[in-house]
């Protein structure tokens, strides 16, 4: 890969298009967290007494923070980098300039690392000025939000390279983002409920892993199984990122 | 405002050895598939002209400037463009040459300025350069107006200028121009022809694309042909007409089938069917109406036409009048 300081001219086009339209933008993706804890949280969360070893509310808060992280992300690199690559001809345009498809794809996996740093990092406020985020340990889920961001710009960008047709993100939503969501240690701890093979497998769901890390933050404990969470996390990302470089080349260079 | 003379009095010889072409392509083809969309073309763009890519929808154009600009490697071929290979120098080359799209892309909630902001980014020009560029861009391609407004609530013509203006925020030696004026009403059309002259007047070297044959014939110092992915002629639009037909063109009205009776007997006579119109060009179309006027050859007498030979006649004799071609 060829990265260069033009992947920063990427970044700041997003930037200045997302200064425009940031109210848009920024609430309904804010709110959905937000829903989730009130709603499940505290309604749920009156009939649960505890769930590993704390208020349902507070074993919720981090995992939550990880799905917010995961938003933030996918919405940039699925539909809007498909529609400036696609539709906007955005890409076309850079492509006039110095900047190179390496560049392209470096500064929008950085945009979304952003937009995702965004989202996490304002529910975390949130979470914190209520109390559920214990400081200064919790402090710690800050860096996990944006890595979180990595993965998730990765996975997208993955699939966004490779569908002929913006139908297939409802695919990209409904079949993989939502049952993530919904099965990876963020609403129930997945050990209690599953049996040691199934245990094995439920470790690829790439989201279980930033929900691990980001729950061990929020106690300010350590676990050597974090090692292998960090591990999947940078590992699954560089992985896909190598293959994107080489999907962007030969879709922008056709 | 001091002028070159007009390209089609300098000899072509002279012309040529001038200095090194700003563009130099050998033999390059582009493969999609099975389809040769760019079929081995040699083309040389001299410095401080404005050259002109001619040819019919899916000739290739657009794909012959995505290889020069570097966007597309070449499947054979080498692009030399400021003498420097592209495929290997992509981003030197690109820091020095500017393009607007076939289509617009900017970003159309934004204004002309702030999409003037970004392609300066895209450049990483220091701050005050560029704003001082923005200045001059948005008086020489009088945009003021409409500076601040969202660029999707601007006419075509507008949105084009914007689009024109993005790709000179870095004052590049070589502009690049996919059907500039395409769409655009002839007031417009006439300003941006002007705009061009000065940019050339003032040592850019321009390279353009259009289906205009009078902006061809009007704007352009030197054209290429393009049908199929090959060149079919290129030269000076003066030159053009001189070699590929003859000065002046008669215009006949006659039944599809006649061509051969008319045209016993008469010699050197290129002609050219369009629908009912048979068309015949000659050094002297009078002498030729005469001719034919004699021999009762002239069909419905009242639509002969006699006019000069243009560009149009010269295009459509090599790329052919129908819709369905061999492309
Ligand atoms: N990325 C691509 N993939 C496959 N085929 C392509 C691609 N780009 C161009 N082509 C094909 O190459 C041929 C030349 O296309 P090109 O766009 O260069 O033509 P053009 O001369 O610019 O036409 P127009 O006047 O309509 O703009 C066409 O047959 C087109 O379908
Ligand atoms: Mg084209």
């Amino acid at each position: 890969m060829s990265v260069s300081r033009y992947a920063l001219s990427v970044w700041w086009r997003n930037l200045a298009l997302y200064r425009r339209t940031w109210k848009l933008n920024l609430l309904p993706n804010f709110f959905e967290p937000l829903l989730y804890l009130v709603s499940i949280g505290i309604g749920v969360g009156a009939y649960v007494n505890e769930m590993a070893g704390m208020s349902y509310v507070a074993f919720l808060a981090p995992g939550l923070v990880a799905v917010a992280a995961m938003n933030g992300a996918s919405f940039e690199v699925t539909y809007n980098a498909f529609v400036r690559m696609n539709f906007e001809k955005t890409y076309a345009a850079m492509l006039t300039t110095p900047i190179q498809p390496d560049d392209v794809l470096a500064g929008e996996i950085l945009w979304a690392m952003t937009r995702s740093f965004l989202y996490g990092g304002c529910f975390w406020i949130v979470i914190a000025a209520v109390g559920l985020a214990p400081l200064p340990a919790s402090l710690l889920a800050l860096p996990l939000i944006p890595l979180t961001g990595l993965l998730f710009a990765a996975l997208g960008i993955t699939f966004s390279l490779r569908i002929p047709s913006i139908d297939l993100f409802s695919f990209y939503f409904t079949l993989f983002l939502t049952p993530l969501f919904l099965f990876s240690d963020v609403f129930f701890p997945l050990q209690e409920r599953l049996s040691g093979g199934w245990l094995w497998i439920a470790e690829v769901l790439p989201l279980l892993h930033p929900v691990r890390l980001m729950r061990h933050a929020f106690r300010g404990e350590w676990s050597p199984i974090l090692v292998w969470d960090l591990a999947y996390v940078i590992g699954l990302s560089a992985l896909l990122l190598v293959l994107a470089a080489r999907a962007t080349r030969r879709r922008l260079a056709a | 405002m001091l002028r070159r003379p007009m390209p089609s009095l300098v000899p072509d010889r002279l012309a040529e050895h001038d200095s090194d072409p700003i563009v130099a392509c050998e033999g390059v083809a582009k493969r999609y598939g099975d389809r040769l969309a760019v079929d081995h073309i040699d083309l040389a763009v001299p410095a401080g002209l404005c050259f002109g890519l001619l040819g019919p929808n899916g000739a290739g154009k657009t794909t012959m400037l995505r290889m020069i600009y570097g966007a597309t490697p070449p499947s054979a071929g080498i692009v030399r463009v400021f003498g420097l290979d592209v495929t290997q120098h992509t981003r030197r080359v690109r820091m020095r040459l500017g393009v607007t799209l076939q289509e617009n892309a900017l970003v159309e909630v934004l204004s002309a300025v702030e999409n003037l902001r970004i392609f300066a980014r895209y450049h990483r020009l220091p701050r005050v350069t560029s704003e001082r560029r923005i200045e001059e861009l948005l008086d020489f391609l009088e945009l003021r107006s409409h500076a601040t407004l969202p660029v999707r609530a601007l006419s075509g013509g507008f949105q084009r200028r914007v689009a024109i203006a993005v790709s000179l925020i870095h004052r590049p030696e070589l502009l690049i121009l996919d059907e500039p004026t395409t769409g655009l009403d002839p007031a417009v059309r006439l300003a941006l022809w002007e705009r061009i002259r000065e940019l050339r007047s003032a040592g850019t070297t321009v390279l353009l694309t259009t289906h205009y044959m009078d902006e061809a014939q009007r704007l352009c110092d030197r054209l290429a042909i393009l049908s199929a992915g090959r060149v079919v002629a290129d030269g000076s639009p003066a030159a053009l007409i001189r070699q590929h037909l003859a000065a002046q063109a008669l215009e006949l009205t006659l039944p599809a089938g006649e061509d051969a009776r008319v045209l016993a007997e008469i010699r050197d006579v290129r002609t050219l069917r369009m629908g009912r119109r048979l068309v015949l060009f000659a050094d002297d179309a009078t002498a030729l109406l005469e001719t034919l006027r004699e021999r009762g050859r002239t069909g419905d007498p009242s639509a002969v036409v006699v006019r000069p030979a243009n560009l149009e006649d010269v295009f459509l004799a090599l790329t052919g009048t129908a819709l369905e071609g061999d492309a």
